[in-house]
């Protein structure tokens, strides 16, 4: 009993490291949101989140749904293109799909500004690709500074968080069972809708969240392909820290974004559970 | 029938190929470009890259880069490790309370981990620089350094620990010769893993660091938000190939390890919310 008590002790540093550098800013956050400063001190007060939620002006509103769009958008682009990526990659030799795989994950450590701004390079008006077009004689696509811009540099940013979750359950299915169906007359579209997808799901969940969770809240992919008129909730939490100085607003804004990860996260794991089959979630 | 299969699998791997790695290798042909342009060949050249070493606010921040996440790294492991031994010697109840709070900054979404601590500092006071920049990477890394090692501590048996201690060693010795060494696969993952983070962050910061001290990737940021600035295709092909031979490195290290693919995935996993 001692013995563990003297060994407890080692995670005393952290204990207090994560009181002060984990939870206390999150408590800050959630007091600046609720509470502002007036004459007699701190006063409580719904006026930030009521200026999120202004229906009568939701400019604010506007930036949320379109946060949400463009990451929900994006997500599904990734699932729709992904899976297929992850099914062939699932298929190949033990030895060619290890190194086959690590060439997806080589660009994710590449420095996603750089990924950025490389895409920049190519989609702009003047750009690597319009100057092929235009060497084929063919007219130039705009799509700087549009919504769709900004949803394909995240499908490029997390394209691999959504490959590599369906990879890592499809390599574990037991094939057994995927023989087994063919065995008892499935052809490959029934095998692969009755069998292989109900079990690759728990990939999928976590592909899913892997993917929407960085692309509601990015602000920085937004801003370089989107220009201003493109800007999501990140942005707007950025600009009230970095040039407005509207602690609270900011501050309110955070907590709704936190609880839309809360939610979200909450909602893939439990449909996790429920189709427990050992993935590898977040 | 079969080889149309196999045509199709192949040439839709090669088209997700091209995507994934047409940006790198524009960057990396257009390094060697003479002109400025973006969308023009003006000839082979080295002169961006020469540009790029002289570059002092580059250098600068690459130094700082370098710094914070040397140290950040270190202090997180030294902390994360200590921390992972006295969590699994505690109770479940109190290690589960535990683990709940490290798994926030990993959940939680980059730009409120760097607002909340952007206003922690400047509700404590800290001046905003290299210190505040040195604990915002401490509180994100340990976390992961945690993560690694628990597996590790998981799988080691108990009584090793209290074997060696009955045979006489103290408590200290006992953890150094019989603890660590054990787990020291699991706090090279984590010490790797936390230094890489360290490096790659932009968003945490970009909100915890003050006037005048900038890292890389705040440097990239400001340099991209400017505009056209060629040195930044040779700032990129450099980076590249540095993370390619780090990567090659770690995964023949880590090809020896009997647990190559839980590993791999985990890493992977972790870098899904940076």
């Amino acid at each position: 009993m001692r013995k563990s008590r003297r060994l407890a002790s080692l995670a005393l540093p952290y204990g207090v490291y994560a009181l002060i550098f984990i939870l206390a800013p999150l408590l800050l956050i959630l007091f600046y949101s609720l509470f502002y400063q007036g004459s007699q001190g701190f006063a409580f007060t719904l006026k930030h989140f009521l200026k999120f939620f202004d229906f009568s002006e939701p400019v604010y509103m506007k930036v949320l749904v379109r946060s949400v769009r463009i990451a929900l958008v994006s997500t599904v682009i990734c699932l729709i293109i992904g899976y297929p990526m992850a099914f062939i990659l699932s298929r190949m030799n033990p030895r060619v799909r290890n190194i086959v795989s690590f060439l997806f994950v080589l660009p994710m450590w590449m420095n996603f500004l750089l990924r950025t701004y490389a895409w920049m390079t190519l989609l702009e008006n003047t750009g690597v690709i319009n100057s092929l077009l235009g060497s084929l004689g063919l007219p130039p696509i705009n799509i700087m500074y549009t919504e769709g811009a900004v949803i394909f540099g995240n499908v490029y940013n997390f394209l691999p968080f959504m490959i590599l979750p369906i990879y890592n359950v499809l390599i574990k299915i037991d094939k057994s069972v995927v023989e087994a169906a063919g065995d008892l007359g499935a052809n490959f579209f029934k095998t692969f809708t009755k069998v292989i997808f109900p079990l690759s799901l728990p990939g999928v969940t976590s592909g899913i969240t892997m993917t929407f969770m960085p692309a509601v809240t990015t602000f920085v992919i937004s801003k370089l392909l989107g220009g201003g008129q493109n800007a999501q909730i990140g942005d707007l939490i950025e600009r009230q820290f970095k040039s407005v100085g509207d602690w609270g607003f900011g501050s309110a804004m955070s907590v709704i974004l936190m609880l839309i990860i809360l939610v979200v996260a909450g909602f893939m794991n439990s449909y996790e559970k429920d189709k427990s089959a050992g993935g590898v979630l977040l | 029938m079969k080889r149309l299969i196999k045509i199709t699998k192949g040439a839709y791997s090669a088209l997700i190929f091209a995507f994934l790695y047409a940006p790198i290798a524009v960057l990396i042909i257009f390094s060697f470009n003479e002109s400025k342009s973006r969308g023009s060949w003006g000839g082979f050249s080295l002169k961006w890259y020469e540009s790029l070493l002289q570059n002092s606010e580059i250098m600068r921040s690459l130094f700082n880069t370098l710094l914070i996440a040397v140290l950040a790294s270190l202090i997180a492991t030294a902390i994360g490790t200590a921390a992972a031994i006295g969590i699994n010697s505690m109770n479940k109840r109190i290690q589960n309370a535990f683990m709940n709070i490290s798994y926030i900054p990993v959940l939680n979404a980059d730009i409120v981990t760097g607002v909340s601590l952007l206003v922690l500092f400047l509700f404590l006071g800290i001046p905003l620089g290299r210190i505040s920049l040195l604990l915002a990477h401490i509180s994100f890394n340990i976390p992961y350094v945690i993560l690694s090692v628990m597996p590790k501590l998981k799988q080691m048996n108990k009584h090793t620990y209290e074997a060696a201690l009955d045979l006489g060693c103290s408590p200290l010795k006992a953890l150094w010769k019989v603890v660590v060494p054990e787990i020291m696969p699991g706090v090279v993952t984590g010490a790797i893993l936390a230094f890489t983070l360290s490096i790659d962050d932009f968003v945490i910061s970009f909100f915890t660091t003050g006037a005048g001290v900038n890292t890389l990737s705040i440097t990239i940021y400001s340099m991209v938000r400017r505009g056209v600035k060629p040195e930044i295709n040779a700032l990129s092909s450099i980076m590249f190939v540095v993370v390619l031979l780090l990567l090659v490195v770690v995964n023949i290290r880590s090809s020896k390890d009997v647990q190559k693919n839980n590993r791999h995935s985990s890493s992977n996993r972790s870098i899904g919310f940076r």
